[in-house]
């Protein structure tokens, strides 16, 4: 297991080195001059230059792209040209919140994921099997950004249930709060978060369940699993112990990849729900063409994507030791 | 159960994706109204004999405006698939069958393209060169075709071995003879399929760029750029945002029904499924 974990690690490091450099490419792509979107068109020819100097681009790229790995390794990554703070302090108040979000996500997706596709595996050929999977076929074809208006009109303008916009106070405070006996914040965090990650908790469940369903009946098909039944085994304990149990490791494994779908995610709902998170802070500097706080983001967005799929490659290999033992 | 399933996807799918072509075809045709026709006097009207879809906040033609928007939307996820299919698959092709440091350099290559979550990734690149058609075609294949890359090559690393392939190089064929006659075709099938999903993903991704503002600029009336705006008047108008969205889903819908159903026929041992799925190394 260690000499697995070590060379998934040794993969993790170039990956991210490499995460790096295409997003600084990207960010090279930008036609003209950043100088000169800094300062607009009418920007006399000295004082862009003098902004290209103190910025730094007068540089060739592969000095800039060594300087920004620097800076990096010490938690630098410049600073905004419209928010007046290090892009690294503008993206750290950002985080949680989308975090909050994507969490409480990341929950509803596997729970109502595995309960729909079980059910649909458990009865399959019967009207629940029919419309589990017709529940998946359509959250599969629908936008996040559609489902996530739909939403808002029926539980916050029609029914008047939930807040339609903002969050409330820090998730984490208000559980502890709760904990002590203090429910009011927990309500309030909790009645603010239903909407987005309700918004991108269904649409990912809908890809799970149909995961779960096609695992499910491969290995309600397998050998053991008729032994089982020859044993005289409950049918409950056979499903969701024998069955359910091996049917998960694909879904381990794609919860990692259905994370990086989160996380894209999160950009349009946040813009739909006003949340405080990444995602809108994306939106407001890709308007405002603040190039260093787009390259932060999205550097951010993509490190934490690779750092979930490590922890869910390691997961995966901790219950199935056909992985480590490759 | 199963082939009936696929054969229902197959008919339903193939209708909605034929429909929502002739829509973009001529849809602007038969309505009878331009796309930036206003009439004051007719705003949010709901669907009625003189305007098929009802109209939008200038009383616009809402059926004429959104047969345009499917005009954009199919173009952009058909040009972005394609780019993507071609460099998908000669990336994967000759990285499978040539192997050794290629292989290595061009795959860390996709494992670094799929290290960033996909939209994120889009919307830098639309982000860096600015909103517009050609921009945003060349940002979708930009995340679509590592997918490509990565399902040509595994076929052709299962291929190489084939004793067909051992037969046509004792034969004397080239590599390009290897590569393009005896490998290349069993890719078609997976690949076809992957694409007719792809579109679907395309369209999600392009509408979720225009709806940001991003994407198309507005006055092109897309989907997405449509749903956006009809979310201001959602309390009193909810049909505007309806309407595109509606648009966008059933589009999407049809493309993933039709490609679910082509796989039964086009891809038996579920090579697109597997790689569409797979834990990634």
């Amino acid at each position: 297991m260690l000499w697995y974990a070590l060379r998934r690690l040794a993969l993790f490091v170039p990956l991210i080195l490499g995460v790096v450099a295409v997003t600084f490419g990207i960010m090279q792509l930008v036609p003209g001059d950043p100088a000169a979107v800094l300062l607009g068109d009418e920007a006399s020819e000295e004082a862009v230059r003098e902004i290209r100097r103190s910025l730094g681009l007068d540089r060739p790229w592969w000095v800039r792209l060594g300087s920004y790995y620097l800076d990096l390794a010490q938690g630098d990554m410049g600073i905004s040209y419209f928010q007046n703070q290090p892009v690294a302090d503008a993206i750290r108040q950002r985080v949680v919140p989308t975090l909050e979000v994507a969490v409480v996500a990341l929950l509803i997706s596997i729970l109502i994921g595995l309960a729909l596709g079980v059910a649909a595996a458990f009865w399959r050929g019967t009207p629940v099997d029919a419309a589990s999977m017709l529940f998946a076929q359509l959250g599969v074809s629908m936008p996040v950004f559609w489902f996530g208006i739909l939403l808002m009109y029926l539980l916050a303008i029609r029914l008047d249930l939930l807040p339609s916009i903002g969050r409330g106070p820090p998730l984490a405070g208000a559980l502890g709060d709760a904990i002590l006996g203090r429910p009011a914040a927990l309500v309030d965090s909790l009645s603010h978060i239903a909407m987005p990650a309700l918004t991108l908790g269904l649409t990912n469940a809908a890809v799970i369940s149909r995961l779960v369903r096609s695992a499910m009946l491969e290995t309600l098909g397998q050998d053991f699993i008729r032994t089982a039944h020859a044993k005289g085994l409950l049918t409950f304990r056979i499903v969701f112990v024998h069955a359910l149990g091996n049917a998960l490791l694909p879904v381990v494994s794609v919860i990692g990849l259905r994370f990086g779908a989160l996380l894209g995610g999160a950009v349009l709902t946040e813009s739909i729900f006003g949340w405080p998170g990444l995602g809108q802070l994306a939106v407001s500097a890709i308007s405002q063409r603040d190039l260093p706080l787009i390259q932060g983001i999205v550097l951010t967005f993509a490190v934490a994507f690779a750092i979930v799929n490590l922890l869910v490659d390691l997961l995966y290999a901790v219950i199935d030791p056909r992985i480590r033992l490759e | 159960m199963k082939s009936l399933f696929g054969n229902l996807s197959l008919t339903i799918g193939g209708t909605i994706v034929l429909a929502v072509i002739l829509f973009a075809l001529f849809g602007t045709l038969v309505s009878g109204y331009e796309p930036e026709q206003m009439n004051m006097k007719d705003r949010f009207s709901l669907p009625s004999s003189d305007h098929w879809l009802g109209t939008d906040n200038f009383g616009r033609d809402l059926w004429t405006r959104m047969a345009v928007g499917a005009r954009v939307s199919l173009t952009v996820a058909l040009c972005s698939v394609a780019i993507a299919v071609v460099v998908g698959t000669a990336v994967g092709i000759v990285s499978g069958y040539l192997g050794g440091a290629f292989d290595l350099v061009t795959m860390r290559i996709v494992d670094v393209f799929l290290g960033f979550p996909p939209i994120v990734l889009a919307l830098a690149i639309v982000a860096a060169l600015g909103p517009g058609m050609l921009n945003l075609t060349l940002s979708l294949a930009a995340i679509f075709w590592t997918e490509y890359a990565r399902v040509v090559r595994s076929v052709t690393l299962a291929q190489r071995e084939a004793d067909y392939v051992t037969a046509a190089v004792a034969i004397g064929a080239g590599n390009s003879r290897i590569l393009f006659v005896e490998i290349l075709p069993n890719v078609v099938g997976p690949i076809i399929v992957l694409a007719t999903l792809g579109i679907g993903t395309a369209i999600i991704a392009e509408s979720g760029l225009s709806f940001l503002g991003f994407g198309i600029e507005p006055p092109t009336p897309t989907w997405g750029w449509t749903l956006s705006y009809g979310t201001r008047y959602l309390r009193a108008e909810p049909w505007l945002s309806t309407v595109a969205g509606l648009a966008i889903m059933i589009t999407v819908l049809g493309f993933n029904l039709f490609g679910d159903g082509l796989r039964d026929h086009l891809d038996p041992r579920g090579i697109a499924r597997r790689i569409r799925s797979a834990p990634r190394q």
